[in-house]
Formats: structure tokens, sequence, C-alpha cells
């Protein structure tokens, strides 16, 4: 039963959230329980990982019903890289979580509730019939919500209506999506669709559909136009929650899009073409945005719309050295983004303040934590041999294959508009002479933490900096990786065949 | 019969949207629940209607013979109404907090995560 595997990080998540919700009001508790279980998951999806690497895709039917009519649990390798992506960043957000969240907020659970995120996640990326994928978007965004609104101040209530609203209409569009899907084909799982949705003659109607999956996923994902609820909300809760959700929720919806328009609607010349047009105005009008910003997480919330764009247009594309870029950026992008939000939480606790006008002179006081947050900012930027560097070239040379020199030259400005961003930021927050702030009573600064309580804030950013530098400096097993991941979502018999089990 | 369910979705899924584009915050939860109940009926209706024929097979037989209901679009349609009643019932609490906390009922009012800080 080595299929059984596909399910233990879900199965593990949903242990620790029970667990957890039992010792309700033991924080001390919970915080070890959440960060033992988070490194256990780490092996897991380690695990799960290499199985899959080994062995090729696996697949599990539920309750044994066969493929096209009950639901399939799917572990491609795009699955699996993702959750041991979402393993890694949850357990640097779960460490932060303990070092930063106040006792207050966790005490109405905060935990349990994050670890029903990552389950949510967890099965998202698993999971291969699209209604169980709209399911865990709902266990997702209702996670989301509670994260969002804990603690209740007024700029959280006011970023969580707009996050809501918006949020629960992507839901509502996707399930109409799925609803028009099922009368055209009579189908749910994602690879018996692949070839209904093939053989359907009006296609007119199979774009229709692709559309509202694309309004669906995107308001997720955050592209130009449907980004705005993003920025209104992401600066407003705690560090560590902005950090999980900058890392991982918006690249939920980037997942999403991948696997519906290469396995459903793949090769359709007018969605392709759309797809290009909205990424290249997502990579536009993010970098524009961030640029004119000057809370430190707001430039971070639009960094990570105008970071959206290289893999919508990737995706758009449709190459297989395209889709190589955009895993390979994706796979970069989760865990930069990630620390990002929890390197401006250091920053916050150093200095009290975000405002990248009040900030200043942290390289000055801080040296050697100043260089351990030089790492995220230029792996963002993809200064070589950094990060997000690498999945540039396959993004432009597939725009060069195809000859589409819009494309490369948006990618190429939101590259540049990203370096003077962080240049700027890092001008203003680490080396300007700063103004000296009003001294906050109440206020856990960092200089008067002990070191255990400084260590929870430093790991998980010193963590997934080390991760970024592998990924930087080991780029030719990323893409060997994304190379291999491309292939599987070009050619999607090999799919296909392993969930219908029509190969013997 | 089709003609109008298909018209009953068409107002259900405009009068939500509508509702969804007023600045109250009631009346974003009215829309709210109308699109969802537009949604749900708009799986069931493309489900395709069959009157009076349940998915029962008779004992003598392998396969259908005759048109019959088709089980799936009821069960998305519950496991979709769950949902949402738990989402609209999360979405009136917040709203009754966000209204106790910035005391206004108004949308154009809520900019306080615009400002410049």
């Amino acid at each position: 039963m080595t299929q059984q595997i596909i399910l233990y990080p879900l199965y593990l998540q949903i242990a620790i959230s029970v667990i957890l919700m039992f010792a309700w009001f033991k924080i001390s508790f919970q915080k070890v329980f959440s960060v033992i279980g988070s490194f256990i998951s780490v092996g897991l999806a380690g695990w799960l990982f290499y199985e899959v690497w080994v062995n090729g895709t696996l697949t599990v039917q539920a309750g044994n019903w066969e493929a096209p009519f009950g639901i399939t649990f799917v572990a491609d390798t795009l699955a699996v890289t993702l959750v041991l992506l979402t393993a890694i960043a949850g357990l640097a957000v779960s460490i932060f979580s303990a070092g930063s969240v106040l006792r207050d907020r966790l005490r109405f659970g905060y935990f349990p509730i994050f670890h029903f995120l990552l389950l949510g996640l967890n099965g998202a990326f698993l999971t291969g019939d699209i209604f169980n994928l709209y399911v865990w978007f709902e266990i997702i965004i209702i996670s989301s919500f509670v994260l969002i609104t804990i603690g209740g101040e007024k700029a959280q209530l006011e970023g969580a209506v707009k996050y809501f609203t918006l949020n629960i209409l992507a839901s509502m569009i996707f399930l109409t999506a799925i609803a028009v899907l099922y009368g055209l084909t009579g189908s749910l799982n994602m690879a018996d669709l692949a070839g209904k949705v093939a053989a359907i003659e009006n296609r007119g109607l199979v774009e229709i559909t692709g559309i509202l999956f694309l309004i669906g996923f995107g308001i997720k994902a955050g592209v130009f136009p449907l980004y705005f609820w993003l920025p209104a909300s992401y600066h407003t809760p705690p560090f560590a929650v902005s950090a999980i959700f900058g890392g991982l929720l918006t690249k939920v919806g980037v997942y999403a899009l991948l696997r519906v328009f290469t396995l459903i609607f793949s090769g359709d010349a007018f969605l392709n073409k759309i797809l290009i047009i909205i990424a290249i105005l997502t990579l536009i009008s993010g970098g524009i945005g961030a640029l004119v910003q000057n809370n430190m997480r707001k430039v971070f919330s639009y960094l990570i719309i105008c970071h959206i764009g290289y893999m919508i247009a990737g995706l758009g594309m449709l190459t297989e050295i395209a889709i190589a870029g955009a895993i390979f950026y994706l796979i970069h992008d989760i865990v930069v983004k990630t620390n990002l939000f929890m390197l401006s939480g250091v920053v916050y606790r150093i200095k009290g303040t975000n405002s990248m006008r009040q900030l200043g002179d942290i390289y000055a006081k801080w040296p050697k934590i100043s260089l351990l947050l030089f790492i995220p900012l230029f792996s963002l930027v993809g200064i070589p041999p950094l990060s997000g560097f690498w999945p540039k070239i396959n993004l432009i040379k597939a725009g060069f294959a195809q000859g589409s020199y819009i494309t490369v030259a948006a990618i190429i400005f939101a590259s540049f508009i990203t370096l003077v961003i962080i240049a700027k930021l890092w001008a203003e927050v680490f080396w300007k002479k700063g103004e000296e702030l009003p001294f906050r009573k109440h206020f856990g600064y960092f200089d008067k933490m002990t070191t255990f309580k400084r260590w929870q804030f430093v790991f998980p950013v010193a963590l997934l900096s080390i991760v970024s530098l592998y990924i930087g400096f080991g780029a030719e097993h990323i893409q060997e990786l994304s190379a291999r991941i491309a292939a599987e979502l070009m050619n999607t018999e090999g799919y296909i065949n392993t969930v219908l089990n029509t190969a013997k | 019969m089709e003609v109008l369910l298909a018209l009953m979705i068409g107002i259900l899924y405009a009068t939500g949207i509508y509702m969804m584009l007023r600045r109250s915050l009631v009346k974003l939860i009215i829309g709210i629940i109308l699109l969802g109940n537009g949604a749900n009926l708009l799986i069931f209706f493309l489900g395709r209607i069959t009157k009076g024929a349940p998915p029962i097979i008779p004992g003598d037989a392998k396969v259908f013979s005759e048109a019959f209901a088709d089980p799936v679009p009821q069960a998305l349609i519950l496991t979709a109404i769950v949902i949402s009643f738990g989402l609209q019932s999360f979405a009136i609490v917040l709203v009754k907090r966000a209204h106790t906390v910035v005391r206004t009922d108004d949308l154009d009012e809520m900019n306080a995560t615009d400002e410049d800080s």
C-alpha cells in the first residue's frame, strides 16, 4: 500500500489540528506541538517527494471507486514539489508564529486554524477532482478568514471585509464554472475531463467556461485587474499570517491555473492570448504600484502581484521551456515571499514601525541581521547567482523562441523595476539615518528580548534564506525538476493514463 | 420548467451581483447569499432535469434502460449548501464586528487600509 502515502500529509495536518483544538488554552503546549508537527510534516513531504521522484506519478482512489466516478488523489511531480514547499514554509512560519504572534491572539485558536490552512493547501495540490479542488479551496479560505481577523483591530476588520468579499465571489465564479463544465461533459475527474473537453465541438462554450475558471482563479492569484483586494488586506494581520498568505495563498491560484489550463483547456489559442495580455499588464501594474508605496508590507504585496505575472506569462506561452520557467519561478517565489513578510516582521520588532520614511540605520546597529536579510531581498531581485535570476532565463528564451517581444520587454521591465524598488528599500530601511521614534512602553522591542525569543525570529528567516541560496546555487537541480514537471504538464497522456488506469 | 429555472437563475445572479455592488455591508451579505443560491440552482439545472425517474436499478437488470435523474449534482449541491452556510454565518458575524469597531455600514468609509503609513 505505498499509494496511501499520498494521504499521509493530509492525515498529519488534520491530526495536528484536532489535537491542538483539545489543548485550546494551553498556549505553550500548542507552540511546541505545532513546531514538532511541522518538522514531521517536512519529513513526510520529503518522503512523498522521493517516492514520486523515483517511481513516477502515484494515485489513490478514495473508497476504491474507480477513477472517473470516485474522488481521485494524484501525486505528480508538480503536486509533491508544492507539498514539500508548503511543509517547509509551514515549518518556518510555525516557528515564527510561536515567537511573534501575541499571546492574546494565540488564545483564540491560532495554531489549530493555521494547520487547517496547511491541510487545505496540501489537499488542493494533491486532489485530481475539480469539485474536490473547490472543497479544498473553501477550507483554505475559511481558515484564512479566521487568521486574517484574529485580534479584531480596526484595520484588520476593514481589510478582512475586502478580502472576504472578493474571495467568496471568486469561489462562486469557480462553482459556476464547475457547473457549466459538468453540464458540458458530465464528469468531474480532471483526467477524464481532459479528453471529454477536447471532444466538444462547440468551442465557444468551452472558451467561456475557460474564462470563468480564469476569473475565479485569477482573483485568488491576484492578477490584473482582479488584484485590488490583495494590497488592501495583506498588510493588516500579524506578520506570521501575512507570511503564509503571501507565500502560499496566491500560489494556490497559480497552481490551479497551471493545472486547469495545461490539462483541461490546453492549447486554446484564444485563452493563451488572454493569459499573455493579463501577464503583461500584471507585471507592469504590480511593479508601478510597488514603486509608490511607503509601507514595507504594502511594497511586498504589490511585488507579489508583479511576480505572479512571470508565472502567468510562462503559462500563456505554453511551451515546455516557458512552463519550466514558470515552475522554477513558482518554487523560488514561495520561499522568498514567505521570507520577505517575516523579514518585515523582524524590522518591525527592531524599530516599532514599518514605514519606510521613518525607518533607518538598521545596518549600523544590527549588521549581522542586515546581512541575513540581504539574502531574501536580493534573491527576489535575482542578481546572479541568487535564485530569482535563473527562471527568467527560461522565460526570456521562450519569449524569443515565440517572437513575442512585448512579453520579453515586460519581463525585463518588471525585473528592472523590482531592482529599483529593492535598492530603494535597502537604502531607506538599512542605510539611511533614521528618525528618532517615540519609545513605546508596552512594545516587545527586539533588543529587549531573550536570546531564545530572538532565535524564534531569526531562525525561520535563516532557514528560508538557506533554501533560497540552495535554489540559487543548486539551480541545476531545480532546473532539472522544473523541466521534468513541465514535460509532465505538457504531455498529459502520462497523467491521464495513470489516473484512469488505461495504460495496462 | 427549464425556461422558468433558467430565468430564476438569471435573476438570482443579477440581483446577487447588484446587491454586492451596493455600498451597504448588509446588502453585501444578501448579495452573497443570493449568488450562492443561484450557483447551486445552476448546478442542479445543468445536471439535466429528469422528472420522476430515480436512479434505482431494477433487481433483474444490469444497466439502466431509460433516462434517470443524475444523483451527482444533488450531492454537489448538498456540499455547496453546507459550505455556503458556513461562510454566510461567518460573514454575518464579521460584518457585525466590523460595524461595532468601525461604526459605519458604508463600505466607502472603510478606507483605513488605504491610508499612507
